[in-house]
């Protein structure tokens, strides 16, 4: 049994709370959380230990490994103390408020040796792990352009809102919403390196963008368009897709369905020349507990197993969520 | 319970493999009229119970029902509650609190924070049984003879280990509402090992029943045996995985299982309606005269 403590149960804590309860190889040791209502409504209906004070929970409960799912302006802090007792670390997207934040707490896990994750969740969707797998193996032959898009309904009307709302704190379309889309490029092409052009929109929001639309340039040179708005309400949830140019083919892939179109006979098993068409439902492993999609139930196990070691720590590391970070900041100075 | 129950999912643009059908669904159930068209369409296909999410625009139908009462004398409506993504938004936007201040009604809220803390964790059932009340509003004077908690709250009490919550939905809805309450769930097998524990026996649940074994946690064979030892009221949805099966496939498959009581399903087309119920009930007189 891995023994694992929660810090922060808001929405995304408890989601992993639900998950981390019905893991097989999890033991839930200490759950940490400052808000009185959601403390004691855990207090009263599961059993759960609960803390107000995270130092005494790892005092205490000694967990071998921790989720952080507070507000992002917490995550610097929190980790780096978790990392200097070394104990394992998933910690909710996005990583940290600054790229040399980022980048100080990669080096440090790296050091420490022990297993860092971020939820950067739809590296876990069936869907965009076949694109990955695709362009990796040159099935769309040589990439000329992308575009990542976003759009759902987080905020639409005018409102003061949560620390969602809050520059500060991690707030804003582009680290909250539009970060996801960045790690998914940085994933499946190569991390963003330059921006070229960038507009930073406020369409309902005082203090914060609510869409972000950007020229960017990867390491590898290619380049593309990125597209996110929060502000959308003809999305009934979020909905993130990307589609990707290549000298022998295209594809167009959302969490749902992937695309993909071939020019020629020459292509992978499986494909066709011409469109093909596949679904989640078939690329989509089983998980052991559903709560809200796969991709929740398989971070966390996945996760686990890194901890365990029958995985590598290779998927959403730091490093890899200190990329998107850093490309957060090339957009927004660019702006 | 009928065999078949006609679910709404395609009237609110819920589409589990493609957002490009469910913008076209948007569209084409842009209007209330559209959608009790279908429904319409719906009974004529011989379906009386509308299993459905407590959506705003379900007000909008019970409307139309309670203002044709001879019309739909023996409709039955099974609500789905809540519309996790109401609240999930408003979570968002307005954290847990500012959801809780905005959802349950009245000024209980505030009498509760005068209280003090003490007083608010005594009373979440409280609290659960006014958003139900808030939620069963808009079926007032309709036929609803099961209530069903929605899959992301039960499987949330689920993975939580809050056997007395769910229980209290269970006894409120019996005793409030003199319904059967129901669970929808993605976890079958572990959940109705949960509701035993919690001291109900024979529960209604609705999951997950298809030869894909997609979203039915724990794998297809532990379902398939579950049906075969254990006292339940099953009732399979996603029974098409989605779209991914073939119809006509996908049905023989679920009818072979004498365990479940019903299936639940959802089409937007007359003629997609009409073969589906015709496919069950081919499949199922078939078992009978084996
Ligand atoms: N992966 C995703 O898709 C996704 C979705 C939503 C949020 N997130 C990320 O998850 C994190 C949390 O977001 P959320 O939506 O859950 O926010 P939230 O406000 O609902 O939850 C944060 C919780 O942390 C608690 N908290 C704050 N400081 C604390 C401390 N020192 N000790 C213990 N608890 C503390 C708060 O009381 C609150 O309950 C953010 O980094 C956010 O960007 C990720």
């Amino acid at each position: 049994m891995i023994k694992v403590g929660l810090i922060g149960a808001g929405k995304m804590g408890i989601s992993h709370l639900t998950i981390l309860g019905a893991h097989p190889d999890v033991e839930v040791v200490g759950v940490c959380e400052t808000s009185k209502l959601v403390l004691s409504a855990l207090e009263k209906y599961s059993s759960f230990s609960c803390y107000t004070d995270y130092q005494l929970m790892l005092e205490e409960e000694k967990p071998d490994a921790v989720f952080v799912a507070t507000p992002t302006k917490f995550h610097f802090d929190l980790v780096k103390e978790l990392l200097a007792r070394n104990i394992h670390v998933f910690v909710e997207k996005p990583f940290c408020l600054s790229s040399e934040q980022g980048l100080e707490l990669a080096s440090l896990a790296s050091k420490k040796n022990v297993v860092n994750q971020v939820g950067y969740h739809n590296k876990f969707i069936g869907t965009f792990k076949e694109v990955k797998k695709l362009v990796e193996n040159g099935a769309i032959g040589e990439i000329n352009h992308f575009l990542g898009e976003a759009y759902g309904p987080v905020v639409t009307k005018k409102k003061e809102g949560t620390w969602r709302s809050n520059p500060t704190e991690g707030g804003g379309c582009l680290m909250d919403y539009a970060s996801h889309v960045i790690d998914l490029i940085n994933d499946i092409l190569s991390p963003v390196t330059a921006c070229k052009g960038s507009i930073l929109k406020s369409v309902y929001s005082k203090k914060v963008e609510d869409a972000v639309y950007a020229i960017l340039e990867l390491s590898n040179k290619t380049t593309g368009v990125l597209s996110v708005n929060w502000s959308d309400e003809t999305y009934r949830k979020m909905s993130t897709s990307i589609t990707i140019n290549g000298n022998k083919g295209k594809i167009i892939s959302d969490a749902n369905e992937l695309k993909v179109y071939f020019k020629e006979n020459q292509c992978p098993t499986g494909y066709s020349k011409g469109w093909n068409v596949k679904y989640v439902t078939d690329l989509t492993e089983p998980v052991n507990f559903y709560l809200r999609g796969e991709e929740y139930s398989a971070q966390v196990d996945y996760f686990i197993k890194a901890v365990k070691g029958t995985v590598p720590n290779n998927v959403n590391n730091f490093q890899s969520a200190w990329l998107t970070d850093r490309a957060i900041s090339i957009i927004r100075n660019q702006n | 319970m009928d065999r078949i129950l006609y679910g709404d999912n395609q009237f609110f643009a819920v589409n589990h493999i493609s957002d490009a059908k469910s913008m076209a669904q948007s569209i084409k159930f842009k209007t209330d009229e559209a959608i009790i068209n279908t429904i319409d369409a719906a009974r004529a296909s011989g379906l009386n119970t509308f299993m459905c999410t407590t959506h705003d625009r379900i007000a909008n139908i019970c409307d139309i029902i309670r203002a044709n009462p001879g019309k739909y004398e023996n409709f039955k409506i099974y609500p789905c509650m809540p519309y996790a993504h109401k609240y999930a938004n408003a979570v968002t936007e307005l954290g847990i609190q500012g959801t809780i201040k905005q959802y349950v009604p009245g000024n209980f809220f505030g009498t509760l924070f005068k209280g003090g803390m003490a007083f608010v964790s005594k009373d979440f059932l409280k609290i659960m049984e006014l958003l139900i009340d808030a939620e069963m509003k808009m079926f007032k004077g309709i036929n609803t003879p099961v209530i069903f908690l929605q899959n992301v709250i039960t499987d949330l009490l689920l993975g939580l280990g809050m056997v007395e919550v769910l229980k209290g939905f269970y006894d409120y809805i019996k005793n409030k509402y003199d319904a059967e309450p129901g669970f929808i769930t993605m976890n079958m097998p572990r959940l109705l090992t949960m509701l035993e524990t919690a001291g109900i026996t024979n529960p209604i649940i609705c999951f997950s029943m298809n030869k894909l074994n997609f979203r039915m946690s724990g794998g297809k064979g532990l379902y398939e045996e579950t049906l075969k030892i254990r006292k339940f009221r099953a009732i399979a949805m996603q029974v098409l995985g989605g779209g991914a099966i073939p119809p006509k496939e996908a049905l023989e498959y679920v009818c072979k299982f004498p365990n479940i009581e019903a299936i639940l399903f959802g089409a937007s087309s007359k003629a997609n309606i009409e073969n589906t119920v015709a496919t069950i009930h081919h499949f199922d007189s078939q078992k009978v005269s084996f």
